[in-house]
């Protein structure tokens, strides 16, 4: 056995809620390697049981020349996401105790080694186009980069053609992540010092809301799910979700927990950001065509004036800020910049190719409304 | 459009090709006269007129060509740079 495919039986997911709702409950295996992992997940760190998960990396060739597309699929990267969960809320029915667990750091090594490559493989280092690489300059590369993007639009689809039942996929499809939005990169904040580190936390406090909760993004985004009739409790819909997601989520997990990617995270931030205003206005627009009020769009109408505050400071602030202190960070912050433009453009190329054939961009059809 | 506070802890950026960075507590005045709602401790002010959520900027500048025009030289001594207006010498 090695890595499969989604799982093909078409059964709704299952309405049972985990018994400790901030955490993510624990998903179904998707091959050997998290159906090994998760097993050995539910016993104690102090009497830890790798052996399967190490065999089933090793049949399925994770340190082999095909090691970098093996990861890309769904059990590898059902594997690392549930590795990396241990870091935010946890999984559902596992001992916090794993979370430092060397074995277990170990076995994540084996999968960030081949995810890594194939990242560097999707996505080659853009050239330094001959800026000068102070604080304006990288943000104007930034911007120039974030424009030249041509990936497809799905806020256009969204605005534009949608129905009802996309809209609800839509926010399923994105809950992996916007349920914890912005932690990745609040990763960052202790790895950096001055100007820069002043200029994420500018960011961060105003995506955690300032203050107060019920603007924090995440909670906004929450409200959308509720508002199209979804549920909103953590993780809920990590089965319906294809590994073209999990590889976008994944991606910040690896560049925000390594201190030597920080330059990556950072371009990551500033183009998420660069790519956010715009499209949100869209989608904005897509819900309130499909009729829901402004407490359901709040979410996109909010990021279409955040977005635009945040763009400005992660390009300049942060993101050139960083490289003028370290400019040796120059060319990390340009390929996390094209690497959050690339993998966020393959989950939009595969939801849009799913919906165009009329088929559902999630692994597993929603339970209806 | 106005634009009060205490001078020292109010900032203004002007970004080039793009909006108005304003931190700190200014109250911000729409044409009435009446202060503006601001939900964020630093808001962009829409520079090139396009935006659809005036006065704040929406990101419009970035599709409508809009272009600032030369930077003003630096070593103002401000924490942010950039061609924020200053008195002329």
């Amino acid at each position: 056995m090695s890595t499969t495919p989604l799982p093909t039986d078409t059964a709704p997911l299952p309405e049972a809620r985990p018994a400790d709702p901030w955490r993510m409950p624990a998903p179904r295996p998707r091959g050997a390697v998290s159906e090994a992992l998760l097993a050995a997940l539910e016993g104690s760190p102090d009497d830890a049981r790798l052996a399967p998960v190490t065999d089933a990396l090793e049949e399925a060739r994770i340190d082999g020349p095909d090691g970098p597309r093996v990861v890309l699929g769904e059990d590898a990267q059902l594997a690392l996401l549930v590795l990396y969960e241990l870091h935010y809320r946890g999984v559902d029915g596992v001992d916090d105790g794993w979370e430092w667990h060397p074995g277990l750091l170990a076995l994540r090594s084996r999968l960030e080694r081949p995810f890594e490559a194939a990242l560097r493989a999707r996505v080659p280092q853009p050239a330094w186009d001959g800026t000068p690489a102070d604080a304006a300059g990288v943000a104007a590369r930034l911007f120039a980069l974030a424009a030249e993007d041509d990936g497809p639009s799905l806020s256009r689809y969204v605005a534009k053609k949608a129905d009802a039942a996309q809209a609800r996929e839509l926010l399923a499809l994105k809950s992996v992540y916007q349920l914890k939005e912005a932690d990745p990169h609040t990763w960052a904040i202790p790895r950096l010092s001055g100007a820069p580190k002043a200029a994420l936390v500018e960011i961060q406090a105003d995506e955690y809301g300032g203050g107060r909760p019920g603007r924090m993004h995440a909670e906004l985004f929450a409200q959308a799910m509720r508002g199209v009739g979804l549920d909103d409790s953590y993780g809920r819909y990590v089965d319906a979700v294809p590994a073209v997601s999990l590889v976008a989520v994944n991606t910040m997990s690896l560049l925000g927990l390594h201190r030597r990617l920080r330059g990556a995270i950072v371009g990551h931030l500033a183009a998420f950001e660069m790519t956010s205003s715009i499209p949100s206005r869209l989608y904005g627009n897509g819900f309130r065509r499909l009729g829901h009020d402004t407490d359901t769009t709040w979410y996109f109408d909010e990021h279409v004036e955040a977005d635009a505050v945040h763009e400005q400071i992660a390009a300049r602030d942060l993101a050139g800020r960083l490289v003028e202190q370290e400019p040796v960070l120059r060319d990390d912050v340009l390929w996390g910049a094209a690497l959050c433009l690339a993998v966020e453009g393959d989950v939009a190329a595969h939801a849009l190719e799913r919906w165009q054939r009329g088929e559902s961009a999630l692994g597993r059809p929603l339970a209806t409304a | 459009m106005t634009i009060q506070g205490p001078p020292d802890d109010v900032t203004v950026t002007a970004c080039p090709d793009g909006p108005l960075l304003v931190r700190g507590p200014a109250t911000i005045l729409g044409p009435d006269g009446e202060p503006v709602p601001r939900n964020r401790a630093t808001v962009a002010l829409c520079r090139c007129g396009g935006t659809a959520i005036p006065p704040w900027c929406d990101g419009t500048h970035k599709v409508n060509g809009y272009r600032s025009g030369p930077d003003a030289p630096a070593g103002d001594g401000g924490d942010h740079g950039g061609d924020a207006p200053r008195p002329r010498e």
